[in-house]
């Protein structure tokens, strides 16, 4: 990157970090960074959508919905996570292909399943074969995203769960009393009340998910956990011009930083969105801010 | 929320969709194996390996793209259309040969050796790495050593260096430039054995139309030498050639 790079075997040591830093691999490192920031952040609204969905449906009167809602709970929440990882990319994977396989290319005369094949037709594969490579490594992280949000949605619809059961019902029945439908009182009194009780839990999972990100690199997605463990190994001078020894654990002990200072920065957050959150509500941390105000 | 999974879902379907047919063969390699194949400084995928298939896929007339995969799950990925064709160091076994199939060799018949961190380490009663799914791991299961697998080739050196295991048995040539950087802390030990039938590039068995073309391309080069050219250059010169 820097024009001095170019005599690699001469530099001081300095300059020659300064160099070895800025290869073209390390920067496939640093965008891995990215890759994770990106994956929090369309994960955690769409798990979250998901849990919000999950919620209502548990707590519907109508009761395959509320079977449902309580099914994806406690079946989500009662597996290792790591089973539902590698279960749903898969079945993701094959259950689109198999619908586009089945639109497709209706006269295809082969079985789908043979052996431990699973083959469909050259235009449903998913990307198609004939793809760039962006587009599969973009596909690969959208089921990333979908599994990872249906794993956490699952806790999240709990959490939520929790917290709609936690509004006083006082405020229910006074809203009924007003003559309101249960969907305004659904939407204009519970839903605003609800996330006082929910956030606690919610913070919790947002640690838990942030924790959960190298989970990728089982997924086959170059993540930094894979960058981290490619790069540390040992360089011999034949194969690059930055040979070192086995500094993997110099690369781990990086991706622990910036893990504890990245869930630092979240507790921080959250602490305030608590304090705004439970403002003038009728619990005990909202009677203490009160008391303290007057 | 649904709306958005849908839209990114049709996005998804209409970007497969909208691509050229004309046919792109995408070249599966492990990335971690040199001088066979590695992720260079600048981040690409090179070795002997790049260098070989992209000469093959010009005198095939072919497009080729090169994807990284683990070498654990490089044969179920090929199985299942992920990419097609496995170019990776892989030796050409009777195993192997019942789910996919193999070109002729470009490689004649490696010799595996130990590599250990001193004199006098029992290869026959001790503990040896060897990388998962490989002929070395299969040999040394087979001959009484204690057999650690590991993910990465990496991993392998890495568990004699500190001491988990004895020896490491791996193909000479991935071997030979680790021990000779080493300063002396690394050293080959015992007898080389000589394993599998030579290394040749792995396809669908439903492929042979492209197999048939790389088989051409390879016979092509073996007859001009430019093979023989590309061994000298990643493997040394007193390689085997053909």
């Amino acid at each position: 990157m820097f024009t001095y790079c170019v005599d690699h075997d001469t530099l001081g040591q300095l300059a020659w970090l300064s160099c070895y830093l800025t290869t073209g691999v390390h920067m496939s490192f640093y965008l891995a960074f990215l890759k994770v920031l990106a994956l929090l952040a369309v994960t955690a609204p769409v798990a979250l959508g998901f849990g919000f969905l999950g919620a209502m449906a548990a707590r519907s009167h109508f009761p395959p919905l509320a079977w449902f809602g309580k099914g994806y709970i406690a079946i989500v929440r009662g597996v290792p996570d790591i089973a539902f990882f590698l279960f749903f990319v898969i079945a993701l994977d094959q259950a689109f292909e198999w619908t586009r396989h089945k639109i497709l290319c209706p006269d295809w005369p082969a079985e789908v399943r043979q052996g431990n094949d699973f083959l469909v037709c050259p235009q449903a594969k998913l990307p198609l074969g004939t793809s760039p490579e962006w587009v599969h490594e973009t596909y690969g992280f959208f089921l990333a995203v979908v599994t990872f949000a249906i794993v956490f949605g699952a806790f999240a619809a709990n959490v939520l769960y929790g917290g709609m059961r936690a509004v006083p019902h006082a405020q229910l029945e006074t809203a009924e009393a007003y003559g309101m439908t249960q969907r305004q009182t659904f939407w204009r009194v519970l839903v605003p009340q609800m996330w006082v009780y929910a956030l606690p839990g919610l913070s919790n999972l947002w640690m838990v998910l942030i924790k959960a990100t190298p989970l990728l690199f089982l997924l086959g997605i170059d993540d930094i956990v894979y960058w981290a463990r490619s790069l540390g190994g040992t360089k011999t001078a034949q194969f690059t011009d930055y040979p070192h020894g086995d500094w993997r654990m110099w690369y781990f002990l990086f991706l622990l930083v910036f893990y504890l200072a990245f869930t630092r920065v979240s507790e921080v957050a959250l602490e305030r969105l608590m304090r705004r959150l439970t403002h003038g509500q009728a619990t005990t941390g909202g009677e203490a801010m009160r008391r303290a105000a007057a | 929320m649904k709306k958005l999974i849908l839209s990114a879902a049709a996005l998804v379907l209409a970007a497969g969709m909208a691509v050229a047919q004309d046919k792109t063969v995408r070249m599966g390699t492990e990335g971690a194996y040199p001088p066979y194949n590695f992720v260079n400084d600048k981040g690409e995928i090179d070795g002997f390996e790049r260098e070989f298939g992209d000469e093959l896929c010009k005198r095939a007339g072919l497009t080729c793209e090169w994807v990284k995969n683990d070498w654990d799950s490089i044969i179920p990925n090929l199985v299942s259309g992920n990419y097609d064709t496995i170019i990776a160091g892989m030796s050409i076994t009777d195993e192997r040969k019942k789910v996919i199939s193999f070109t002729q060799d470009y490689y004649p018949p490696t010799e595996s050796a130990y590599v250990a961190a001193s004199e006098g380490v029992d290869l026959k009663g001790g503990i040896v790495s060897a990388q998962t799914a490989t002929i070395q791991a299969g040999f040394i299961a087979e001959s009484g050593a204690t057999l650690v697998e590991f993910a990465t080739p990496e991993e392998t050196i890495a568990a004699v260096r500190n001491g988990e295991a004895d020896a490491v048995f791996a193909d000479y040539d991935y071997l030979a430039p680790i021990v000779a950087e080493s300063g002396g802390s690394l050293m080959f030990v015992g007898e080389r054995v000589p394993l599998g039938g030579g290394v040749g590039m792995g396809l669908r068995q439903s492929d042979g139309e492209l197999l048939g073309k790389f088989d051409k391309a390879i016979t092509e080069m073996k007859a001009d030498g430019s093979l023989n050219t590309l061994l000298k250059k990643w493997f040394g010169e007193e390689t085997v050639t053909y």
